[in-house]
């Protein structure tokens, strides 16, 4: 087929290479003598788990960052990338999984922002170089409207606008981080149409990724990273996923499902019709329904931006409601307060630590405190009982097994593993009988994020409720006993464990309840 | 004259520094770099004026020297805040609270003493017949005329040019800028530095026009006011313009309720910018409640290009 | 071969397989120092004097003799140390308020308005119930100066609270207010009818002063700042609502996860930030001028946020630094003599904030070769 021939044609071009990269921040070495080649005209898949230096490496191909040592050719030539504007100049350009857009600026203005060409920039200017943008859009089947600020574009136009970008401004070898964590998998589809018209163009694609499906969907050659090293380069056709697990992993790992699935118990949290407003007032979600029994874990999938955040911050009180009911252990509950969903034994993992789950400059027990310290067990008449509370947290600490030098030392300062099992130390020492947990693996390696399916299931096995709000779909169908698809603030879909499938629940994280029929 | 003439003359005369400063705080803000240093930089602006003018009887001296000042204490803020990332606040406040400092100490031998300027105005007299607004225009100092400009210039810059298009970039999302070639820390320096440079020209109009007298303190806050200024303005030098005015009037509003004879004591009259200040900033926050207010999203956020550690 | 610096011999030593670089310096921020060291503050102060000596050379001074002047005159006689402890209490107490506020994030810089209102509240005590026993004037007073002081800073945190609104702008603006207000009730109504247009108000009675120590003007106003400062220290360490505040100051956006209700603690604050503000009020009214009068600050408020940073919140630190900024305004005023004007201490003041921060900043940083 036609595969076949460009691989003949284009194998001995080497467009990038880059050998023995070492990059360090600090103490960690995220790029340990890193050697990459990238041929042009082929899609290349940089496969690795999280923290495995994958986004490293190509930040400083893009010049984000700049290499400790090590060369870089591009075409040939010894290059020195010191910054974004050097990469492009030689042709390199990024599309970043947090999307590099001006979020107040249309998405033409994005277009041209770099551009130097000339200062003034009157509307026939502009209109001009719409029409030069929409050109390319429709060679690469990339659609987007050219005249909106980019906040009113959807998650995956904004995308369109990034690759847009780089091809705008000349580039040949085009770098996609993570380009598909934040689509559907038609979205996923339309977006590797558009790698293969590039590659078609001779332009070198180089995507990094996690998911194996992915790449043995879209790729030529891939290359494995692990630990901040390079494992090994191979050809598509050479491998498997099961190879490709045991490369990125460095040990077999078994893909299965936990089997026994007890019985739920009795009914935990009822959500009835719930409307809620976001932030600027929009619509968030809308007559939502949802069930928690106890004994289960129910998992919610979903594109991000659907409703999922708004979701959990109702249900541990940091957001109020506009209309519905909801009832949590049989009883009514009336008004937002994080109070009372903590009193009520409501635990909440939140989507990022850092931001909202952790003081990064205090230390161990000050964080273990968060939601105990008005219990008579660690504060009395006021004051707090500190040395009982250290007691509490030294035992906590050993009980979870959190590495740190002492009950002193700043949390920011731990690795996000074990920041992420003090969290869990935190909120499952209170006993909770409903866990709201918001991507709790997100940034962790293989090895903790083990460890917190471990908790999740114990949790579950022990009688409590989970509620697992998760964009990676695959860790939902590994823990859920239920699987329940979020669209545009409203559940489309509920599909039991044993006969949840993929395609079908891509389908409605699309807003497909089926096939071709729009939900919403 | 008629009332709403004399209105706006004072309303221009009292909001011209305002405007000046309301500008440069745009200028700082747009680039993402909060300017808390507006009162003091004002009275360097003022002082160094002053001490210029009486030493050399030079105009065009003194206005160098202020912008060679204003524009050393925007180096040296910019430094804090893009090249050590400080906390912006507090560099600002360490900008007021040096150049109020530092102006007094510099003033003292010249306090109350009148200077004397003249300050060029334009001669239109072809324009008096209009009404209402003839009078105003035929007889307006260099500064007004300057302001003006100043206020077309800087909207064409930030929506019609290349460079617009950066600043914009730069105070909202500086990452992406510099994806995309643009230098962010050499541009935060200069936008600090023009901004400054604007706020010590208000200190300067105020004294050279304004009140042609220096004495300590003498802003008397209304580099703070200009601070809330480009929030009322949300960012863009046309709207800065009716806002630094609606404010001139305000400060004269208290004079001239006084000359009518009322038994309201000065004092109290005294309040009234300080007043509507804060009651303005509540009711813009009440009304925006629900929305975004225009701010600068990357507002007081050092960048760093390697944001990994 | 001439000699190379390490770091170039280094990279030349690394041979072909090393990336050529040009020889720079760069600053990058080193995240095992994520605190600044003790000795920031010392070294900003020291190179703020320098700095000061340079204008002051400029002026045609020795600025070694105007400095020891300024030293013997705030510490060198007991009058001395007992005038720059005078001025050490409104700068502890108002500092120890920002501070506070400073602790949740608060960027209260109004305890100048809050400092007045203060004044005026304790003086509304006596003008209004000017036969009061000491017994009952002087807590009376207390009280009054603290609810005043309290109620300026709420008129700043309620506009925060309920409408977004930034509090510096309204703090600031609400000193000018205060100010305003002070010199309506000295100009007008409360003006001594026998004080020769001297705008401020009669003499306070014996009954309506502070006792003070000995034959010195040191009032019991110090005992009330060291108490206040006390109580803060054990409050931030010890108690559940200090926890509270360290969370809220850590992480504001964990704290409301930990079902801490961030507004009603603002309101909290800003009535402690402005109450202890008004003490220093009361006090200086009742313990040092013994009247409300014009321009009863000379800018403690604006001073006491340059306290606050330099002790870096930190109650002992409060102390030293509250000191030596006395020292500096009653130095400031011992030098007038030489012709120097005693805003040279404001000056210095604001040197030393700029030195401050940009030492901090610069300590976390490391100097790293290379390009």
């Amino acid at each position: 087929m036609l595969k076949g021939a460009t691989e003949l044609r284009s194998s001995f071009i080497v467009s990038v290479d880059m050998q023995g990269i070492v990059k360090r921040f600090g103490p960690v070495i995220a790029n340990d003598h890193v050697n990459f080649q990238v041929y042009a005209g082929e899609i290349h898949a940089l496969l690795g788990e999280n923290g495995a230096g994958k986004s490293t490496t190509m930040s400083m191909l893009s010049g984000v960052y700049r290499a400790d040592a090590g060369d870089i050719s591009i075409d040939g030539k010894r290059v020195r990338i010191h910054s974004p504007k050097d990469a492009m100049a030689l042709g390199v350009g990024m599309v970043f999984q947090n999307f590099r857009l001006v979020q107040s600026l249309t998405a033409a203005e994005n277009v041209v922002l770099g551009e130097k060409s000339s200062f003034w920039r009157g509307a026939r200017w502009m209109k001009e170089k719409q029409r030069e943008i929409e050109a390319i859009s429709e060679r690469f089947g990339l659609a987007f409207p050219v005249d909106r600020p980019i906040w009113q574009l959807s998650v995956g136009e904004q995308q369109r606008v990034e690759i847009v970008k780089t091809l705008y401004r000349g580039a040949r070898i085009i770098i996609l981080d993570e380009p598909t964590s934040v689509l559907t998998p038609g979205e996923a589809e339309q977006l590797f149409q558009t790698l293969e018209r590039m590659k078609r163009e001779g332009k070198s694609v180089i995507i990094t990724t996690h998911k194996l499906k992915e790449v043995m969907a879209t790729s030529d050659r891939i290359s494995v990273m692990r630990k901040g090293k390079m494992i090994t380069t191979i050809n598509k056709s050479e491998t498997n996923e099961r190879e490709l697990a045991r490369l990125m992993v460095g040990r077999e790992i078994v893909l299965t499902k936990q089997q026994k699935r007890p019985i739920p118990g009795k009914l935990l949290l009822n959500v009835q019709q719930l409307d809620v407003e976001a932030d600027h007032g929009r619509k968030a979600l809308s007559a939502l329904q949802l069930r928690v029994h106890e004994g289960e874990i129910v998992g919610v999938a979903g594109v991000a931006g659907n409703g999922q955040k708004e979701l959990a911050e109702v249900l541990t009180g940091l957001r109020a409601w506009k209309g519905g009911s909801i009832h949590f252990n049989g009883k009514e509950i009336k008004t937002a307060s994080v109070r009372s969903a903590i009193e009520a034994g409501i635990s909440h993992i939140p989507e990022n630590r850092m931001k909202s789950g952790l003081a990064g400059s205090l230390g161990i027990v000050d964080n273990l405190l968060f939601k105990s310290y008005r219990t008579e067990d660690h504060s009395r008449l006021g004051f707090l009982r500190a040395s009982k509370n250290r007691m509490w947290s030294q035992e906590l600490v050993e009980q979870f097994d959190v590495k740190t030098p002492d009950l002193e030392t700043p949390v920011q300062q731990l690795s996000g593993g074990n920041q992420q099992k003090l969290l869990f130390a935190r909120e499952i020492t209170r006993k909770p009988r409903l866990m709201v947990a918001v991507h709790p693996t997100q940034g962790l390696d293989i090895g903790a994020t083990e460890g917190v399916h471990r908790l999740l299931n114990e949790l579950r096995n022990s009688g409590s409720g989970v509620l697992l709000i998760s964009e990676d779909l695959d860790e939902v169908l590994q823990l859920s006993d239920r699987v329940l698809v979020i669209y545009n603030g409203q559940i489309i879909g509920e599909i039991s464990a044993e006969h949840a499938d993929r395609e079908r629940i891509g389908m409605l994280m699309a807003g497909l309840s089926t096939a071709g029929e729009a939900a919403v | 004259m008629e009332l709403t003439t004399q209105l706006l003359i004072a309303a221009i005369a009292a909001g011209t520094p305002l405007l000046f400063a309301t500008l440069g705080g745009i200028m700082n803000e747009r680039a993402g770099i909060i300017q808390l240093g507006a009162e003091g930089l004002m009275l360097m602006g003022a002082v160094t004026a002053c001490l210029t003018y009486l030493q050399t009887g030079s105009l065009s001296l003194a206005l160098l020297a202020v912008f060679g000042v204003s524009a050393a204490l925007g180096l040296i803020h910019a430094f804090l805040c893009v090249t050590l990332r400080a906390n912006q606040i507090v560099s600002g406040l360490a900008v007021t609270l040096f150049g109020t400092g530092f102006s007094a100490y510099l003033g003292k031998s010249v306090s109350g003493q009148p200077l004397g300027t003249t300050v060029p105005r334009l001669q239109l007299p072809w324009l008096e017949p209009i009404p209402v607004i003839g009078p105003i225009f035929a007889n307006l100092n260099l500064f007004t005329w300057v302001s003006f400009v100043l206020v077309i210039a800087m909207h064409v810059f930030i929506h019609r040019t290349s460079w617009g298009l950066h600043l914009r970039a730069l105070g909202d999302n500086p990452a992406t800028a510099d994806v995309m070639g643009i230098r962010v820390q050499l541009f935060r320096y200069g936008y600090v530095i023009v901004g400054a440079a604007l706020i010590g020209l208000a200190g300067a109009n105020m004294l050279l026009v304004y009140s042609p007298t220096w004495i300590e303190g003498m802003t008397a806050g209304r580099g703070w006011i200009a601070v809330a200024l480009v929030i009322f303005a949300r960012w863009n030098p046309i709207r800065a313009l009716f806002c630094a005015y609606f404010f001139g009037v305000l400060d004269t509003l208290g004079f001239r309720i006084q000359l009518t004879g009322s038994d309201i004591p000065p004092y109290f009259l005294k309040m009234i910018p300080y007043v509507v200040t804060i009651l303005v900033l509540m009711f813009l926050g009440w009304r925006n409640r629900n929305k975004p207010s225009g701010t600068p999203e990357a507002l007081g956020q050092p960048y760093i290009r390697e944001q990994r550690f | 071969m001439r000699q190379l610096p390490a770091t170039e011999a280094a990279a030349s030593q690394r041979g072909t397989s090393g990336m050529k670089r040009r020889f720079s310096f760069r600053l990058e921020l080193d995240p095992s120092r994520s605190s600044a060291p003790w000795w920031t503050p010392i070294l900003s102060v020291a190179l703020a004097l320098l700095l000061c000596a340079v204008f002051i050379a400029i002026n045609g001074m020795n600025p070694i003799t105007v400095y020891m002047r300024m030293v013997t005159g705030a510490f060198g006689s007991s009058f001395g140390i007992t005038e720059t402890l005078v001025k050490a209490i409104p700068l502890l107490l108002c500092g120890l308020g920002v501070a506070i506020a400073y602790r949740i994030s608060i960027w209260n810089i109004g305890a100048e308005g809050q400092f007045a209102a203060g004044a005026m509240g304790a003086t509304a005590v006596i003008i209004y119930f000017p036969d009061l026993p000491a017994v009952l004037t002087i807590p009376l007073m207390l009280v009054f100066g603290m609810l005043a002081g309290g109620f300026w800073g709420l008129l700043t945190a309620i506009p925060r609270t309920y409408f977004g609104v930034n509090e510096l702008i309204t703090s600031l603006m609400l000193n000018y207010v205060a100010l305003l207000a002070l010199d309506y009730f000295v100009f007008g109504p409360w003006k001594d009818p026998q004080g020769f247009n001297f705008p401020g108000t009669p003499m306070f009675t014996e009954a309506q002063s502070l006792p003070v120590l000995g034959t010195t003007r040191l009032h019991l106003g110090l005992v009330f700042a060291l108490i206040a400062i006390l109580l803060y220290f054990l409050t931030i360490r010890y108690t559940k609502w200090g926890y509270e505040l360290r969370l809220i100051g850590a992480n504001s956006n964990a704290a409301k996860n930990a079902g801490i209700n961030i507004n009603k603690h603002i309101l909290i604050v800003m009535l402690i930030s402005g109450g202890l503000a008004g003490i220093a009020g009361m006090a200086e009214v009742s313990g040092v001028t013994h009247r409300l009068m014009y321009g009863i600050s000379p800018g403690y408020g604006y001073t006491a946020i340059i306290v606050a940073w330099l002790a870096k919140l930190n109650p002992l630190g409060l102390i030293v630094s509250s000191v030596l900024f006395g020292g500096l305004i009653v130095g400031g005023y011992s030098v007038q003599t030489m012709g120097l004007p005693s805003s040279i201490s404001s000056m210095l003041q604001g040197a030393i904030l700029f030195f401050l921060i940009a030492g901090d900043m610069l300590s976390k940083f490391r100097l790293r070769s290379g390009g």
